[in-house]
C-alpha cells in the first residue's frame, strides 16, 4: 500500500500520472513535464513535498548534538531563522542522506530529510541522540504537509493567496524562514529559482493548494522537479551520492566544515581521505540524452554519469559526473551511450540560475 | 487513449499502415507516448538497412527514459521521417501523423499477422491491470 500525502486526490483532481516514489503515490506530471518546468523558469509553480519528513529537534543542547552529527557548522545558525544546508556522514565519510536545518530557538532545530530515508534517518539520528544527548527530544512531523512555490512570480503568488503572508515574510533573505500563524515559511527551494517552501498542518494544504491554484500557479510533478534541481545543480541523494560515496568527491566539499577545530561523525575519514574524484557537469555536444550509470571516458581515466536528463531551459542535454580529479572545465570528454560514444564537454555547474544559463567551459 | 481501425499493432507498441505502394510506414503509438511522456529525441534508422521483423532499429528518448522501438515486419528501410529529429514533440502531438520510417516488406504476407485495432487494444488493457 503506497503512502499518501495530504494532497493526494488534489493531484488527481488534477489528472497527474500517479507515480509509486519511494513508497509513496506521487505526481510524476500533470500532462507535460516539459511545460511545468518551463512554467517554474518563466512564473511559477507549486510541489507537493509532503513526502519529505520534517524533524523537530528539542531540547536544552540541540546545538550542541547537532555540532557533533552534521557535516556542516550549526554555528552559522545565528539568527533565528536561519536554515543550513548538511549532510549526515557514517563513520567512513559516506553520506547518510542530505538535509535542511533550520534554527528556530536555541532548544528548537527543524530538520527536513528526504522521503525515501526518512526511515532510515530518524532512526539514526535517534541512536546518536540516546548516545549524545538522551534528553533532547526527536519528533518525526508527519502532522504536517509541505508546499513548495518556485518561481520569479512565486513570493508575490504565495502573498496574493495567503493574506498577511507578505508582511511576515517580506524581508526573508534566501535560506531565511519565519512562522506566520501555525505556517512556517522558508525561502528554499530546490530549482535554482526563488521561492518559498511553506510547512503548515496536513488538514490546511488541499486550501493552500486550491488558493494558489485559483490564482494561476500550475502545478508542478516530480519529474520536471528533477529537471529543475539538475539545471540547478543540485545534488540528489542516493543518485549523485550515497552511503558509498563521500561528500568531497561528490561537490558537496563546500558544505562539509573540516578547518574547525570542531569533531563530528565522519570527520576522521574525511580528514584522511584522499578524493581521487569529483563532481563535475556536462554538457551533451552530439545529439541524445544523457542518463545516470553511463560511462565517461576522459584523459585522466574513465568516469559515471550520476545524475543526467535533458534541459528543458537550455534544450539540450546535460548531466552530473563523477570523474577523475584533473578533468577541468572546457574539457572534452566520451560518453557511451547505447551503442554509441557521444562528446560532451565538461563544464562548471550550476547550468542554470534564475531562468537563465550559468554554466562556464 | 486512440487507436484507429485502419493500422495494425504490436505487442511493443508500434503501428504500421500498409501504403499504395506496398510499403509499411511504422510509427509508435499513442498509448507508447503517454506512457513514456515529453519526448525530446528520436534516432532513426539509416535508410537502406536491412532489419529483421522484431529486429530493434530506432530510439525515442522522453524525459523520462530512452526506449527501442521494433521493426514490426522484416524489410528495407526506404525513408525516415527527418522532421521527428528537430521536433520529437510531434510523436505527443500527434502520435498516428508522426510517423518514424518506410520500410519495403521482405515478405507482403508479415503485415497481416500483426495485431488488429481490437486485439492492440486488449493488450493495452491487459498491461495496465
Amino acid at each position: 500500500m503506497l503512502k499518501q500525502t495530504p494532497l493526494n486526490q488534489a493531484h488527481r483532481d488534477l489528472g497527474a500520472r500517479m507515480v509509486d516514489f519511494g513508497g509513496w503515490d506521487m505526481p510524476l506530471h500533470y500532462g507535460s513535464q516539459i511545460e511545468e518546468h518551463h512554467a517554474v523558469r518563466r512564473a511559477a509553480g507549486m510541489f507537493d513535498v509532503s513526502h519529505m519528513l520534517i524533524i523537530d529537534l528539542k531540547g536544552e543542547g540541540a546545538r550542541g548534538f547537532l555540532r557533533q552529527v552534521m557535516a556542516n557548522n550549526v554555528d552559522k545558525l545565528q539568527a533565528a531563522g536561519k536554515a543550513l544546508y548538511s549532510c549526515m556522514l557514517n563513520a567512513g565519510g559516506g553520506v547518510l542522506d542530505d538535509l535542511i536545518i533550520y534554527y528556530l530557538r536555541e532548544d528548537w532545530f527543524r530538520l527536513v530529510v528526504n522521503a525515501a530515508t526518512s526511515d532510515k534517518d530518524l532512526s539514526w539520528l535517534a541512536a546518536q541522540r540516546d548516545r549524545l544527548a538522551p534528553s533532547l527530544e526527536l519528533a518525526a512531523r508527519r502532522d504536517l504537509a509541505m508546499v513548495a512555490v518556485q518561481g520569479p512570480d512565486a513570493r508575490e503568488k504565495v502573498w496574493s493567496a495567503v493574506p498577511g503572508s507578505r508582511e511576515a515574510t517580506g524581508g526573508l533573505k534566501p535560506f531565511q524562514a519565519a512562522a506566520f500563524g501555525d505556517y512556517f515559511i522558508a525561502r528554499t527551494g530546490y530549482t535554482g529559482e526563488d521561492g518559498f517552501e511553506i510547512m503548515l498542518p496536513a488538514s490546511s494544504a488541499p486550501g493552500l493548494w486550491a488558493a494558489l491554484h485559483r490564482i494561476g500557479v500550475p502545478p508542478i510533478g516530480l519529474g520536471a522537479r528533477d529537471t529543475l534541481r539538475l539545471e540547478a545543480g543540485m545534488n540528489l541523494y542516493g543518485q549523485d551520492m550515497d552511503e558509498a560515496t563521500n561528500p568531497l568527491e561528490s561537490g558537496l566539499a563546500w558544505t562539509v566544515d573540516l578547518d574547525s577545530p570542531r569533531d563530528f561523525l565522519g570527520k576522521a575519514a574525511l580528514s584522511a581521505s584522499k578524493p581521487t574524484r569529483q563532481l563535475v557537469g556536462l554538457v551533451l555536444l552530439d545529439k541524445g540524452v544523457l542518463r545516470s550509470h553511463q560511462e565517461v571516458a576522459t584523459a585522466l581515466g574513465q568516469g559515471e554519469i550520476t545524475s543526467g536528463g535533458f534541459a528543458p531551459t537550455l534544450g539540450l542535454s546535460v548531466a552530473l559526473a563523477r570523474v577523475p580529479i584533473g578533468v577541468s572545465p572546457g574539457d572534452r570528454v566520451a560518453v557511451h551511450v547505447r551503442d554509441k560514444s557521444l562528446s560532451a564537454k565538461v563544464v562548471k555547474y550550476p547550468f542554470v540560475r534564475n531562468g537563465a544559463a550559468t554554466y562556464q567551459g | 487513449m486512440s487507436m484507429p481501425g485502419h493500422l495494425k499493432y504490436t505487442k511493443t507498441h508500434e503501428w504500421a499502415s500498409r501504403e499504395d505502394d506496398g510499403t509499411i510506414t511504422v510509427g509508435i503509438t499513442d498509448h507508447a507516448q503517454s506512457l513514456l511522456g515529453d519526448m525530446v529525441f528520436v534516432e532513426n534508422p539509416a535508410v537502406g538497412r536491412k532489419l529483421a521483423s522484431h529486429e530493434e532499429c530506432a530510439v525515442v528518448e522522453s524525459v523520462k527514459a530512452a526506449s527501442d522501438v521494433y521493426a514490426p515486419v522484416a524489410g528495407e528501410v526506404v525513408a525516415v521521417n527527418a522532421e521527428l529529429e528537430a521536433s520529437p514533440e510531434r510523436l505527443n502531438q500527434d502520435a498516428y501523423g508522426a510517423w518514424m520510417f518506410r520500410l519495403k516488406p521482405s515478405d507482403p504476407a508479415e503485415f497481416d499477422g500483426l495485431l488488429d485495432a481490437a486485439q492492440y487494444q486488449e493488450l493495452v488493457d491487459s498491461e495496465s491491470h
